[in-house]
């Protein structure tokens, strides 16, 4: 893929009474931001088992954000240290990995911050972007994409 | 029944939501792009997948087609889960077969590019589709209501909710910090637009607070801990030691009035430092509960242990007086908890340009309140700091609202207060008044026809945002004078208006305390800092925190009606819940499977609410689903995978991840 087309992935994990609504309040105040996350919800950021990042990786995203309440704040008390220590752990074995710091990253985005939530992400994207994509296969080839009617519709559509 | 042969056959649903998401997502597209994913039978877009028929068509598809797994693409969980995992329901499915993707916030307001934003579209339905297919059917369990009520906040708005639910019969703890209830309220003189007295108003509702049976009404108390869930509240109160016994008080005041302390000496908070008191006092008047405090920082007897007690002589056989009184901490259980805590103003020497705190003639709108109140430091009348008759008085709007360097909100009352101030001020004084306004904000019932009334009575009004007051005079007319620098912005010429008295209606800000508060509630603050409501126009009185409900300013700025009108509101939103006796809660608990769990106890210390145990003999985790809240933090740690959350199992969530990173 040339360096000028490549729009990042990145699969973000946010907790749902912090960030999630965060990005619900982004809506609501009609904050544009970067297509390029998708957003799975978990109940607290204590959920987020590392493997869950280690999967996003193996199967082809170019970034992982992780959303929670800050420090103090956590929903469920504190849910969001243990996913900090947890990070922070996993954020050394990443980078043996040969992974880009940028690419794995953690934010407190309140329910009340939405503008932050909009500049974090651009962010993100923009400093994936640069890095260009992640070429930690798992798989010797990716296999080619294989898309479904409606989806080759819109690509078709649109670059006409 | 529809399992029978064990397949899984996914309906999805693509919601228009009118124009909301079709704008930004072609919404035929996802439709057709999911109707090629694995197990899915049907695949539809519709215009308003949340409005009857086309709750009727999902149920209909679940019926003809023998679905047994829903998707729908629409707006937010948090807006319209529950709506749709009942209407899955009401067609014969469990609850939980039903799976929601959020293509409305997270997706058409935020994205403008066509394309980008329906792939994103069909990424995010190919997850949830993945997904929903390893859903498990689920039940809810149930929490009892415990009938009791908990208000936090004794202004008007705690006030209101308090007598609401007294009168319903439920059983409802005040606790206020300050010695008396009635919150700023009570500092009124008049309200508007319809000028009556807020004391007259105010005060009979105090006082049935305080003899209604089924109210016990705590001052002088903070909520120190809060434990427990929805229905199920642990709630420690403390209170602080006012030094009188508030059963043996009558509140006769004698022992103010014997006080070793022959003049009022110390500055009076309840008339925000504009009056003198004792250090043992009653607020006000008619506070309530009608019983002294005494000041350990003044009280002699306090400081040196030496004083003649006067006040425990006048005091007599009632010995009301008990300078021994400790702390105490008292322990409740109720079911639902009103916030009501109101708000703070705005300190004007944030705005040093404007001279409060400087020029003694400078006052805030609050201070003025108790200038014109009959019962106030000046019995009504508007002498300034300096002994003055005001002549000219200048009333600066939007002090700390509207402004990008304090607070970008408008507060929403201070054009009607700035206005009833300048008719009470005339009315007292006669003197000339000037409004010095950015935009003067009347909706409201009556407002605008007492904004008329004003013009008519010959208020000034300046539209410009004031630049500066000071005391330097450039000509005679001038001298001993504040002097009001602003732009006329209708004239466009910057005038100097040189006026004795200068009145600032000063914003309304979140309580100091307000970030704590939340935190020992577990609720939340919006951008500004007032507790956040669940939904804006849809639950406008309801935390994210079940069982906890907002009333009056503590939400955000607004007049006495609305207070009011909220915290009959919240009162009937706690009645809900009390009457039905119990309430279903989220069955996303975490469980074990116990041929996996090795007994390691690697989650026992995840957990903040010590739902796990393990059972010693079986050497298993074991998941009390009452206390787990389901937050996930244990499954997260649990290194065999034992420990799963339900709706948010291992699978599930791997199933999601590659949902939205493949292509096929």
């Amino acid at each position: 893929m040339p360096e000028s087309t490549f729009e990042p992935k990145i699969v973000a994990f946010f907790c749902n009474w912090c960030t999630y609504l965060a990005a619900d309040s982004a809506g609501i105040s009609r904050f544009k931001y970067a297509p390029n996350i998708r957003v799975i919800r978990v109940m607290c950021s204590g959920r987020i088992d590392p493997q869950f990042i280690l999967d996003a990786f193996a199967k082809g995203a170019d970034g992982v954000l992780i959303g929670g309440c800050h420090p103090n704040d956590c929903h469920y008390q504190e849910g969001n240290y243990k996913c900090l220590r947890r990070f922070n752990l996993l954020k050394r074995v990443v980078r043996q990995m040969g992974i880009e710091d940028q690419r794995l990253r953690l934010e407190w985005i309140s329910a009340a911050e939405a503008d932050r939530l909009r500049v974090v992400v651009n962010d993100m994207v923009e400093k994936v972007r640069a890095l260009g994509p992640l070429n930690w296969s798992v798989a010797p080839e990716p296999l080619a994409p294989v898309h479904a009617a409606g989806e080759l519709r819109v690509l078709q559509e649109v670059s006409r | 029944m529809f399992e029978q042969n064990g397949s899984v056959r996914i309906g999805v649903y693509i919601c228009q939501c009118g124009t909301n998401i079709a704008a930004t997502v072609d919404c035929r597209a996802v439709a057709e792009a999911a109707a090629e994913f694995p197990a899915v039978v049907v695949s539809r877009d519709y215009k308003y997948m949340c409005s009857d028929p086309g709750q009727s068509l999902i149920q209909q598809d679940i019926k003809e087609h023998q679905l047994n797994r829903v998707v729908v693409a629409s707006c937010s969980p948090h807006l319209h889960e529950e709506t749709f995992r009942k209407a899955v329901a009401v067609a014969g499915l469990n609850s939980f077969y039903m799976q929601m993707v959020n293509i409305r916030e997270h997706v058409s307001w935020v994205h403008a590019n066509r394309k980008a934003a329906t792939l994103k579209s069909i990424d995010l339905v190919r997850a949830a589709v993945r997904r929903v297919a390893r859903h498990r059917p689920l039940e809810r369990g149930r929490v009892n209501i415990h009938p009791d009520v908990l208000i936090v906040g004794g202004g008007i708005a705690g006030i209101h909710a308090a007598l609401t639910l007294a009168n319903a019969g439920k059983k409802v703890y005040l606790v206020e910090r300050e010695a008396t209830i009635g919150g700023h309220m009570a500092k009124f003189d008049k309200t508007f637009p319809t000028l009556d007295c807020a004391a007259c108003i105010l005060t009979p509702k105090m006082t049935a607070v305080k003899n209604h049976p089924n109210i016990t009404l705590w001052t002088y108390s903070d909520v120190s801990r809060v434990d427990g869930y929805v229905g199920n509240y642990k709630v420690q109160v403390t209170r602080r030691p006012r030094y009188i016994d508030e059963d043996l008080c009558v509140g006769c005041m004698e022992c103010i009035e014997a006080c070793v302390f022959k003049q009022p000496k110390f500055s009076d908070e309840f008339n925000l430092g504009l009056g003198k008191r004792k250090p043992i006092y009653i607020p006000f008047p008619q506070a309530v509960p009608p019983v002294a405090v005494i000041d350990p920082e003044q009280c002699i007897q306090f400081k040196s242990g030496k004083c003649k007690k006067t006040c425990v002589e006048a005091c007599g056989d009632r010995k009301a007086i008990n300078f021994g009184q400790q702390e105490e901490t008292r322990e409740i259980e109720v079911g639902t908890i009103i916030m009501s805590t109101g708000f703070k103003t705005f300190d004007p020497q944030r705005i040093p340009y404007y001279g409060y705190g400087h020029y003694p003639n400078v006052y805030t709108a609050l201070e003025v309140e108790r200038l014109v109140n009959a019962s106030g430091p000046t019995g009504g009348e508007v002498i300034c700091r300096d002994g003055r008759k005001p002549k000219t008085v200048g009333i600066v709007h939007c002090v700390g609202s509207r402004d990008e360097r304090t607070n970008r909100w408008c507060s929403r009352v201070c054009c009607m207060y700035s206005l009833k101030l300048a008719h009470l001020v005339k009315e007292h004084t006669g003197a000339e008044i000037f409004n010095f306004y950015i935009d003067i904000r009347t909706p409201g019932k009556g407002f605008e026809e007492f904004f008329q009334k004003l013009l008519n009575e010959g208020v000034h009004f300046i539209r410009g945002r004031v630049a500066e007051v000071t005391d330097w005079a450039l000509d005679p007319s001038e001298e001993n004078k504040l002097v009001i620098r602003v732009e006329d912005t209708l004239s466009a010429f910057v005038r100097r208006i040189p006026v004795d008295m200068v009145v600032l209606s000063t914003a309304l800000e979140p309580q100091e305390d307000a970030q704590d508060v939340r935190r020992l509630f577990n609720i939340g603050c919006s951008t500004e800092g007032f507790f956040m409501e669940r939904h804006p126009k849809l639950a406008p009185v309801s935390t994210f925190t079940d069982g906890i409900f907002l009333a009056g300013c503590c939400q955000g700025p607004r007049d006495i009606p609305d207070t009011v009108a909220q915290a009959g509101a919240a009162a009937a939103e706690a009645l809900a819940l009390i009457d039905a006796g119990h309430v279903e809660i989220e069955p996303n608990t975490a469980f074990v499977n116990e041929d996996e769990c090795c007994g390691c106890r690697t989650c026992i210390p995840m957990c903040p609410y010590s739902a796990i145990t393990v059972n010693e003999i079986r050497r298993i985790a074991m998941v009390n689903p009452v206390l787990c809240k389901g937050c996930g933090t244990c499954v997260a740690a649990c290194p065999s995978g034992a420990m799963q959350q339900n709706l948010f199992e291992d699978e599930e969530i791997f199933e999601e991840i590659n949902g939205v990173l493949s292509y096929a």
